[in-house]
């Protein structure tokens, strides 16, 4: 009977403190957000260090985001000839492969490569930032962090990972058209026919929105963590993959909520 | 003017302020004691509104910190340099461009020729070549970057200067070095000084007025004479290990001189 108590009153502790602990995130994350609406109109301060960290962000990611892209369009390009070869014709593989790169992998996988590469540079960046103080000294100097730290960061991801993601879905379907030509024998007139019949210029909006939204989770969720670490080398740590693992499940997430609306949309 | 009024401050359930008032008069040197972890650094962040206070109230120039709005406080933090206890320096700006950011004013901030200018006549201030401007933080040592983070502090020309421990860390020798640089500057600048510590030898040296930070109270408060002379069992405790540790510390200094 003790024991059973003990449980239950553990159990309400527990979702209490995780209520706080949401309650908290909410809070802060919500004003980080509006700080940065109202620190949009200061951008003498934020755009010259918007085109410097968009440089690094995009010059850094577009070999691993290229190479991934090339190896999903490869194997969507295998595996549609596996499944389909002898039931379907040829020409649904430059469907398949066009459609799966532009309406799915193009921008989920650019997104989790770059929640990785990225989320983790700007939440350890911000978080080293914090415990050395050099954000209270920012402040402390009259100066505001979003405008000179958050800013510059989300709005170099939100420009650069729709185009990374648009240069991914290039890649992706040009080497998914060279290994069916190669696995399955696929002309590119087939493959062209193919990939044209099911197109819809909505399609390349549909990437781009996915995009977009991904870029802003990508690049928000890091540097929200960042910027609140705590606690030394171990809270930058913590902040460091947290920022990670919340991004990549916000993009999934996302994922799923944005393909609905758009399938709503179609 | 500096003015702390009854101001309180917890983190969950551990009381770092409870009801604390100090004032601080214009051209004045404060010396804020305490044992680490105290809460010194707190009271300073209350100060230039890094921190809010649960209760009380922090005036600086007749406003009130906690009440003001993001650019109200802005510009008032343009008038208070804070130097922080490791330096807090930008690691990817060269020491130039640290300086060069603690020039507050926008017309100034702009001005490549009265920039230059400045940060030379900073670096000259804090006795540091203008070769240094290229450095980089993680080039310096620790000295050097405190100097540089006072550099950085008085840029902008402050009418308050806010040290957060600026001596821990130092050998006797650079920790001299830099309370002499703090007296300097008082001399120079005409500026109003707080200076957060726990070496009280350096703090007698460098301050108008000296006042005790213990167990979340202002325990003692006044000349360097007064404080010397309370009858404060707790003050006497504290003053007499630090100082202790300040003769152990000029013995191992004679000591090294004597054997060179």
């Amino acid at each position: 009977m003790a024991r059973r108590a003990t449980i239950t009153l553990d159990l309400r502790r527990l979702v209490g403190r995780w209520s706080l602990r949401a309650a908290d995130h909410t809070g802060r994350f919500t004003f980080l957000v509006l700080d940065m609406l109202r620190g949009v109109a200061e951008w003498r301060i934020y755009l010259p260090r918007t085109f410097e960290q968009a440089q690094q962000v995009g010059y850094g990611s577009l070999f691993i985001v290229l190479l991934v892209a090339g190896f999903a369009g490869a194997v969507t390009s295998l595996q549609t000839g596996y499944q389909f070869t002898g039931t379907l014709p040829l020409y649904y593989a430059g469907a398949v492969i066009s459609e799966s790169m532009i309406l799915e992998l193009g921008p989920v996988l650019t997104a989790l490569i770059l929640a990785g590469r990225i989320g983790a540079r700007y939440a350890a960046e911000l978080g080293s930032m914090r415990v050395t103080e050099q954000i209270d000294a920012l402040e402390s100097l009259g100066r505001s962090p979003i405008t000179h730290l958050l800013m510059p960061r989300v709005f170099a991801g939100i420009l650069v990972i729709p185009a990374l993601t648009m240069f991914a879905n290039a890649t992706g379907i040009v080497v998914g058209f060279f290994t069916a030509k190669g696995s399955l024998g696929l002309t590119y007139a087939d493959f062209e026919y193919g990939a044209r019949y099911f197109f819809r210029p909505l399609d390349l909006w549909y990437s781009l929105v996915k995009s977009y939204c991904f870029a802003a989770a990508a690049t928000v969720i890091p540097c929200y963590l960042g910027f609140n670490a705590q606690q030394g080398a171990e809270g930058v740590g913590r902040a460091t993959t947290t920022a990670v693992v919340s991004a990549s499940v916000s993009i999934l997430l996302l994922d799923v909520v944005i393909t609905q609306l758009l399938l709503g949309v179609k | 003017m500096i003015q702390v009024i009854n101001v309180s401050k917890r983190f969950l359930h551990n009381i770092v302020l409870d009801g604390v008032s100090l004032e601080v008069r214009d051209g004045e040197t404060v010396a804020l004691l305490g044992p680490s972890g105290v809460g010194k650094s707190v009271l300073l962040k209350h100060i230039n509104g890094l921190m809010k206070p649960d209760a009380g109230d922090v005036i600086v120039d007749g406003l009130s910190v906690p009440r003001l709005k993001r650019k109200e406080i802005q510009q008032l933090r343009s008038k208070i340099g804070y130097v922080f206890q490791y330096g807090a320096l930008f690691d990817s700006m060269s020491v130039y461009e640290n300086i060069r950011l603690g020039i507050t004013d926008e017309t100034c901030a702009n001005d490549d020729g009265y920039c230059n200018d400045r940060v030379k006549e900073c670096l000259r201030l804090v006795n540091l070549a203008p070769d240094v401007a290229e450095k980089y933080p993680a080039e310096l040592s620790g000295g050097m970057k405190k100097r540089v983070g006072i550099a950085r502090a008085i840029a902008g020309a402050p009418k308050y200067l806010l040290y957060d421990e600026p001596t821990s860390g130092l050998d006797p020798v650079n920790a001299d070095v830099i309370d002499a640089l703090i007296e300097r500057l008082r001399d120079e600048l005409g500026v109003t000084s707080v200076v957060v510590s726990h070496d009280v030898r350096g703090s007698f040296r460098v301050a108008d007025r000296v006042a005790l930070l213990w167990q979340a109270k202002i325990r003692a408060d006044g000349t360097p004479e007064q404080v010397l002379a309370s009858q404060d069992a707790a003050v006497q405790q504290f003053l007499e290990r630090d100082l202790e540790m300040g003769l152990i510390q000029a013995e191992g200094e004679a000591r090294a001189k004597r054997g060179a």
